[in-house]
């Protein structure tokens, strides 16, 4: 499976671990979304979580992150605890946006993550001026910017690479290929499949990684890391991976067929990396069955959280419309 | 009546249906017309309006584009110049601030930048409004905002009537046409009426004849507007209650005179308040109705914030029956 | 249940059950089909368990949240097999409350909008009086001082209609009536309809030449009518016996119509439609007679609704200005509460009021015989000066004739 070397046991069982969390998480919610307690859009992770992980794993608490409204798995990853997340889809006042956002609009300003974001592309202008600053204040850090290949079709795409690589910003552009924008296969959206090699026509670094192996990610994102911070401005990392899951809960697929997803599955990250775990001695059944447990308790624990929520008082409606001042 | 789906030999259907079937007949009738937008193709429309289409009418004729609001709404104007009878499908209302340039400074401006050479038959169709907790970015009412636009014509069909028929008239006028279809109606059911098979997009229409006050309105708040008009009628208030089904240009005449008669007003708007279609109008009367209004003007429109995603403070935020019914009783004297 | 699974998804339609009553599923298995209007869709379940009982039948639609199916421990028997009635909620709907046909006039709780009081010379900005545009416009017309008016409009403003009342206030011929409701929509002011009424009754006294005339009407033929009209009848389209009485006087006011108008200007002017002012006493003293337009062409049932709209509105203070100057004649029933007659006081300036007492059992002879009866005294007070007893005698008697042919009114 990897070709890399130095996978720790440890290590490894903290990608396993971390993409379990996301896998879980996301079944809890469609769960919820069912019986009605999270309302609204609800794009789930499955599939993908190799690349958030694996992403994640490269930066620093200095480096901040743009997602986009499927931006469970990147909010975890970043560190999120989970308890916020679930009371901010519950639309209670101890979410992490005060349940103003929900599902699509996770923010947590102590954590630099700057946004799932709805509207397709909207992150990236913003990650050009994060980057910006960081270039300004010397902080050392790097924006990491998530959206889908989707994106690539909107003129924000084309006019943020443009940019980033002109004023050489301290941006990772992270696409998420999943074949799919909402119903709209790749194919018939890109004149130019070989989405990392748009990078080339801005004369940006980037390369392509097979976005079901953690560790392939991770390879690359360090790779990447190590360029932007060594001045070199801003690289691309296309992620190819997969959604398991339809693009929002109310999809019925008809633009998919349902064997594409089972040969998709096959190389589904989390059983692959647990077997090669086993195969490679790095994990015990007691250690298997520790993580299994842990993620368990630490799911039941948010979604108590978040049930024993309150809801924002109507009278703060208006509040944080405008801001009094800007927090240091 | 109802092809391919619905109930056959009724006309009974959905707001959608009656959107998918004006989409259908407009394509049957004209071989220029075509759809064109994200996910109106494989996907089947994003509110499902477009399903089965594709299969219909084939890709020629409804054709999937990539994310790209700005040059697909561009293609469309360019398409509308050179002959061709396009109906553009901007998902939801939010994601046309993608594509306003082409609209403001193409579609709107050219017919009259050029001295009258280039008309632009466009039509524009675009899922609006709040009220489905999908937070702020995905709940924006900015049909108000389009109607600013000279060069636009603007339409807001509140029943399933103007859904089904204002679109062909729509096709049929030489000027960019914008069509709000309010999220929360797509799930409306009613009977259409057999013998309407077409309707005008320049009058508002009385949908409940009252004395005692205008409730002006459209969209998803007409139904609210009604619903308040009944609570209005058990205190012995008769509410007259006036869907604008059109905010540019509006429609003087209908309104002028339902005000004059009752001589007070209550316009009810989902967008802000400030500088919406409900101050327009509130203008207006202010201008032409002065002699005749015997209390203040009231607005009932959304709070002034992003809308936002937790269920009560939606509902706090967008207009409600209540506070319609009661701006119309505080306009009625001392209690 | 019936799971959401969108934002705009409100029902679906079960097409196909994937499981039986004893199957055994676990977290993650697909149960059902569900057809919605953007496509089937799989339903899976959450939960580890049997199948105990399917409640929702292929080819059905049920809305969001509503039971599909029970699961039972694993392992546990189903059910036995009955057809389970897809359910929302499982309470017996209660039984429905029973309907008696109003008394006449339906109590209704007060308004809970207490006396208004209106402000006297309401001030606005720096002192100046509020005036709505057509108010001042209107008072410009009829020469009248606006700024010195009572104002019943928002915020104490003058309007229109406070206006137009000042100003007919101020002719010769005054209608007074007691205090319209328009000016109080929430409720009325005893006092001062108390004293509105004082008014009116004395100038009545002083100004009309008051006669009198009053005579007995069996009651069998119209009371059985109605009891076999409202056997038949659910309670909300039960008539009372007032339709019967409204009816008959109206009809009878036609063949007499110097009873129905009024005395302006030193004329008699008859009435342009037959409107009856019915007098509805509101609790808390007062007491208003609005009028029911078109008394002579509404049927039973609509004049019944018009009567039933009429009182509820009175009582909640919702009776508008023009429902007061309309009545060119005022009925006047007591109803079972009041006593045997009433000898009425006319309302300026109409020429007449006919008065309705108790309906009560007495003896009647009937072919010679003695027979216990309904009867009820039916009295008219008429102005001399626009008609006379002769007059006075045939119209209470058109009245007795229609009352006679129930199924005429």
């Amino acid at each position: 499976m990897s070709d890399k070397p130095h996978l720790g046991r440890e290590h490894g069982q903290h990608l396993y671990r971390q993409m379990l969390r996301i896998r879980h998480f996301e079944a809890k919610c469609a769960e919820l979304y069912q019986a009605q307690k999270i309302r609204g859009f609800l794009h789930l992770y499955d599939g993908e979580e190799a690349v958030a992980v694996g992403i994640m794993e490269t930066l620093e608490d200095r480096d901040s992150v743009v997602a986009t409204y499927r931006d469970h798995g990147h909010a975890l990853a970043r560190g999120l605890p989970m308890g916020p997340l679930m009371a901010e889809m519950y639309g209670k006042v101890e979410g992490c946006a005060r349940g103003r956002g929900g599902s699509m609009h996770f923010f947590d300003r102590e954590r630099r993550f700057f946004g799932g974001n709805a509207i397709v592309g909207g992150g990236l202008p913003l990650a050009l001026g994060i980057a910006m600053a960081d270039k300004e204040f010397e902080t050392g850090g790097l924006a990491a910017c998530f959206f889908g290949e989707g994106a690539a079709g909107e003129g924000e795409f084309h006019e943020s690479m443009n940019l980033a690589q002109l004023w050489e910003l301290p941006v990772l552009f992270v696409c998420e290929n999943n074949l799919y924008a909402m119903g709209m296969p790749l194919e018939l959206a890109e004149a130019e499949t070989e989405i990392s090699r748009k990078a080339a026509a801005y004369r940006m670094a980037g390369e392509a990684v097979d976005g079901m192996n953690p560790v392939a990610v991770e390879s690359a994102a360090r790779r990447a890391v190590e360029a932007i911070r060594a001045g070199n401005g801003p690289y691309f990392l296309e992620c190819r991976t997969y959604r398991f899951r339809p693009h929002s809960m109310f999809d019925a697929q008809l633009y998919r067929t349902r064997d594409e997803i089972e040969v998709w599955k096959e190389r589904d990250p989390i059983p692959r990396t647990l077997a090669w775990l086993q195969e490679n001695a790095m994990i015990t059944p007691d250690e298997l069955a520790a993580i299994e447990a842990e993620v368990e308790a630490e799911i039941e624990d948010a979604v108590a959280f978040a049930e024993n929520g309150t809801w924002e008082d109507v009278a703060d409606l208006e509040k944080f419309v405008l801001m009094d001042e800007v927090q240091a | 009546m109802n092809e391919q789906t619905g109930t056959p030999g009724t006309n009974r259907m959905t707001y959608r249906e009656a959107c998918r079937q004006a989409i259908r007949h407009a394509l049957i009738d004209d071989s220029r017309t075509f759809l064109m937008g994200e996910d109106v193709g494989l996907y089947g429309g994003c509110y499902a309006v477009s399903k089965g289409l594709l299969q219909e009418f084939g890709p020629g004729r409804i054709r999937d584009t990539p994310l790209a609001e700005a040059a697909f709404v561009g293609a469309g104007i360019g398409a509308a110049m050179a002959g061709m009878r396009p109906i553009v499908e901007i998902m939801t209302c939010n994601f046309s601030l993608l594509a306003l340039d082409q609209i403001m400074n193409n579609a709107a401006t050219i017919p009259h930048m050029s001295g009258g050479q280039f008309a632009v038959p466009l039509v524009i169709r675009m899922a609006t409004g709040g009220g489905r907790q999908l937070a702020a970015q995905h709940s924006h009412s900015l049909e108000g905002w389009f109607a600013h636009i000279p060069g636009l014509k603007v339409l807001v069909p509140g029943t399933i009537e103007d859904a089904r028929f204002m679109l062909k008239a729509a096709l049929a006028d030489p000027n960019p046409v914008l069509i709000f279809e309010h999220i929360v109606l797509y799930n409306e059911e009613g009977e259409l009426d057999p013998e309407v098979e077409e309707v005008d997009i320049a009058k508002a229409r009385v949908r409940r004849p009252g004395s005692d006050v205008s409730i002006l309105t459209y969209g998803n708040s007409l139904p609210k507007s009604l619903e308040a008009a009944e609570e209005l009628a058990k205190e012995g208030m008769e509410a007259e209650v006036v869907d604008l089904r059109v905010l540019r240009p509006l429609d003087n005449a209908t309104i002028f005179d339902s005000v004059s008669r009752t001589r007070r007003c209550v316009i009810v708007d989902e967008g802000w308040k400030s500088g919406s279609i409900s101050a327009e109008i509130a203008a207006r009367l202010a201008e032409d109705v002065f002699f005749e209004l015997d209390a203040p003007i009231r607005r009932v429109c959304s709070r002034e914030v992003p809308v936002p995603y937790a269920a009560h403070m939606e509902e706090a935020a967008l207009p409600q029956v209540g506070q319609i019914v009661e701006a119309a009783r505080g306009l009625v004297g001392a209690r | 249940m019936m799971p959401s699974l969108g934002a705009d998804m409100e029902s679906g339609k079960l097409v196909k059950w994937l499981v039986e009553p004893g199957s055994t599923v676990k977290k993650g298995d697909v149960i059902a089909v569900v057809e919605t209007h953007k496509g089937a869709f799989e339903i899976d379940i959450f939960q580890e368990g049997t199948i105990a009982e399917l409640c929702a039948k292929e080819g059905e639609e049920l809305p969001v949240g509503a039971l599909l199916a029970r699961i039972g421990a694993p392992g546990e028997k189903p059910a036995k097999a009955e057809p389970a009635p897809p359910t929302v909620e499982e309470k017996p709907a209660p039984p429905p409350p029973a309907v008696e046909p109003p008394a006449p006039p339906a109590e209704k709780p007060e308004p809970t909008g207490s006396k208004a009081v209106p402000a006297k010379a309401p001030a606005g900005r720096a002192g100046r009086a509020k005036i709505s545009p057509v108010a001042r416009r209107r008072a410009g017309e009829l020469g009248i001082d606006p700024a010195a008016l009572e104002g019943t409009g928002i915020d104490g403003s003058v309007t229109l209609v406070d206006v137009e009342l000042a100003a007919s206030r101020s002719r010769p011929a005054e209608r007074p009536g007691p205090t319209s409701s328009e000016k109080r929509r929430a409720g009325f002011d005893p006092d001062q309809m108390r004293q509105a009424i004082a008014a009116a009754m004395s100038k009545s006294k002083r100004e009309i030449p008051h006669y009198y005339l009053s005579t007995t009407i069996d009651m069998t033929r119209a009371l059985g009518w109605l009891e076999a009209y409202n056997r038949e009848r659910p309670p909300e389209k039960r008539l009372l016996p007032a339709v019967l009485l409204l009816r008959a006087t109206a009809l009878a006011l036609k063949a007499h119509p110097q009873f129905n108008g009024f005395w302006e200007d030193g004329s008699f002017h008859p009435g342009e439609g037959i409107h009856v002012g019915w007098a509805i006493a509101l609790r808390g003293g007062g007491l208003i007679a609005p009028a029911i337009r078109d008394v002579d062409m509404l049927s039973p049932g609509g004049l019944m609704e018009a009567l039933r709209d009429l009182v509820g509105r009175a009582r909640a203070g919702g009776i508008k200005g023009s429902e007061m100057m309309d009545p060119t004649v005022t009925i006047t029933s007591l109803g079972d509460r009041g006593a045997e007659s009433v000898l009425g006081v006319i309302y300026p300036p109409q020429v007449a009021i006919l008065g309705f007492g108790k309906v009560v059992e007495r003896p009647w002879v009937v072919d010679g015989k003695i027979v216990a009866r309904p009867l009820v005294a039916a009295s008219l007070a008429a102005d001399h000066r626009a008609s006379d007893g002769h007059a006075g005698g045939l119209f209470l008697s058109a009245i007795d004739r229609h009352l006679q042919e129930p199924e005429t009114l």
